[in-house]
């Protein structure tokens, strides 16, 4: 998945003479965190917070008649520059890492130096839901298997290939998370009768995660 | 008995909906239900009613154009697009003539909204239906057409009432039936359901209550897997008798899947037969209260066909129609007649398990 994939396109943006009550009210208007800044070749020259303008911003304790000179300054006194920003093409899951690595949640992607669109935690948010597929009615199987060389995952998808299962997503972490010789891989399949599939499965090595009832027999 | 009250929506044409021995729907279940009613002596022949065919027009209420006209292929044995229109697959195999046995399932509902809302009776029951997964374009979870929203638009379309849903299966039927009412304010849809963790479809969130005019409409109660009897009945009623107080509907539909039981082995719930008995008691109760008795209940899910389904659908029926539930033995011509059959030996009992 690529940063075009997720990315929003219509950039809310202001300029370096921009007044702080002016981007106090762009962000309160569109409930977001981040306004990148641009000349008027469309480069990003920086990037302001909510943290940055509430910083900026008078204590609303504060008497009225001091609050006019500091609103009245302009954004080129408390943006952030120079501006880490990303490409259309890079991975996604680069994102994420910059996100984690560098303590911020908002990207503005850029390409050939002009502003092409911005990235933010929660659109990263967006493509993790669509990733383990728990957008589409499917029933959830984790499955521990060997971390080997060796056609693990094609074996385990074939069980599914065989009921004629469609599998809506798949993904793999670690179990446990720092032991190398596990993976749970995660599928959500198609299916309201997943009963035959895990059936199958108690035949192999492969160890079904699901919730298990007690035997019958007290009733 | 009061046989003027209550309609028990019946056909043997029910019965051809089925996808194959093997499918764990299996609408034998019907008959064995109906033969259990009238072997115990709770079900007169006056009381149950042949659905009219309806007209084609209400399934376009709720289903595209191109979906329908796909079942329609697929019923005569033609190839259709699997993946677009969900027929074929694991769960929805396509089979002969299943234009008209959904047809016909959908009709049992709308039969038994009509024999309500024209003042005949006072509770309609159509255990055919209850297929809540059923989508607006595609077939889903053994559901082909959801004859549950076409059921609430005939009842929107035709007399303007606002209607109370009920959905006590263990899947939630979420992506139908709460998806088709999502915006609208006069449809208020409650369900209690397994937690989607696991379970297909995997929805039904405790945040899932509606958008636009339709917010604070949609109400969903998410289980554990193994919740007992106990926990299931104080969450059921409690927030339903709330629930109904705050909507005051015009109308209760219910929609009664009945694989919330232990032996179910689709589901991971583990309620007994005790559920069955209350939540019929406590919706009767409710629509009389506030919809004048105004009552139609549905079938839905259930795959213990044997132990579990005839005696919780019985059950159903009886508090519909007199307020009593069965106790004691279990009619010993039925056990005869079933044993036979059974891969596994019949319950003795009505209650308990």
């Amino acid at each position: 998945m690529l940063v075009k994939d997720i990315m929003k396109t219509d950039v809310i943006t202001l300029t370096a003479n921009a007044t702080v009550e002016e981007a106090l009210h762009l962000l309160q208007k569109n409930h977001i965190r981040h306004i990148p800044i641009i000349n008027e070749s469309n480069h990003v020259i920086g990037i302001i917070s909510d943290r940055d303008v509430r910083d900026a911003s008078p204590s609303f304790l504060e008497e009225h008649n001091n609050r006019g000179g500091i609103l009245t300054r302009t954004i080129k006194e408390i943006m952030s520059t120079p501006v880490v920003t990303t490409h259309p093409y890079e991975f996604f899951e680069e994102v994420a890492s910059i996100f984690y690595q560098k303590e911020f949640a908002c990207l503005p992607v850029v390409r050939d130096k002009q502003l092409v669109g911005i990235v933010t935690e929660k659109d990263m948010l967006y493509a993790f839901i669509q990733l383990t597929g728990t957008h589409s009615p499917s029933t959830q199987l984790e499955i521990k298997v060997p971390d080997q060389i060796g056609g693990v995952l094609s074996d385990v998808c074939q069980y599914f290939t065989k009921r004629n299962i469609k599998i809506v997503s798949v993904y793999s972490y670690p179990d446990p998370p720092k032991d190398v010789v596990y993976k749970i891989l995660v599928f959500r399949i198609q299916t309201m009768n997943p009963m035959p599939v895990v059936k199958d499965f108690q035949n192999t090595d492969y160890q079904i995660l699901y919730p298990y009832w007690e035997d019958n027999h007290e009733f | 008995m009061n046989s003027k009250q209550t309609a028990f929506i019946y056909t043997e044409e029910f019965l051809h909906y089925s996808f194959h021995e093997e499918h764990p729907f299996n609408q034998n279940r019907l008959l064995l239900t109906k033969d259990l009613l009238e072997m115990s002596g709770a079900l007169c022949q006056d009381q149950i009613i042949e659905p009219q065919l309806i007209d084609e027009k209400w399934l376009y209420a709720v289903h595209s154009n191109d979906y329908v006209e796909a079942v329609k292929q697929a019923s005569n044995g033609q190839e259709i697009d699997q993946h677009k229109y969900g027929i074929g697959t694991h769960d929805t195999p396509g089979f002969k003539h299943m234009y008209e046995a959904s047809l016909i399932t959908a009709s049992g509902s709308l039969e038994a909204c009509y024999q309500v809302l024209s003042g005949k009776v006072k509770h309609a029951l159509n255990i055919a239906g209850g297929l809540h997964h059923g989508f607006p374009t595609r077939a889903s979870g053994f559901c082909i057409f959801n004859d549950i929203a076409i059921a609430i638009q005939y009842i929107r379309k035709n007399y303007n009432l606002k209607v109370l849903y009920i959905d006590t299966d263990a899947h939630h039927g979420g992506d139908g039936v709460q998806q088709c009412f999502y915006d609208d304010p006069n449809v208020c849809t409650v369900s209690f359901h397994e937690t989607g963790r696991y379970l297909y479809p995997g929805t039904g969130k405790i945040s899932e209550r509606g958008i636009k005019g339709g917010f604070g409409y949609c109400f969903n109660f998410p289980l554990d897997a193994f919740t007992e009897d106990q926990s299931y009945l104080e969450v059921f009623k409690e927030s339903i008798e709330s629930i109904t107080e705050y909507f005051k509907p015009d109308i209760i539909i219910s929609q009664h899947g009945v694989d919330t039981h232990a032996l179910d082995p689709l589901t991971h719930l583990h309620c007994t037969l005790h559920i069955f008995e209350e939540i019929p008691k406590i919706i009767n109760k409710l629509a009389h209260k506030y919809c004048d008795g105004k009552w139609v209940a549905l079938g839905g899910g259930g795959y213990d066909i044997w132990r579990v389904v005839p005696r919780a659908w019985a059950q159903l029926w009886r508090v519909m129609n007199d307020d009593q539930i069965f106790e004691g033995k279990i009619n010993l011509d039925w056990l005869d007649k079933w044993n036979k059959l059974a891969p596994f030996p019949l319950p003795l009992r009505m209650a308990r398990l």
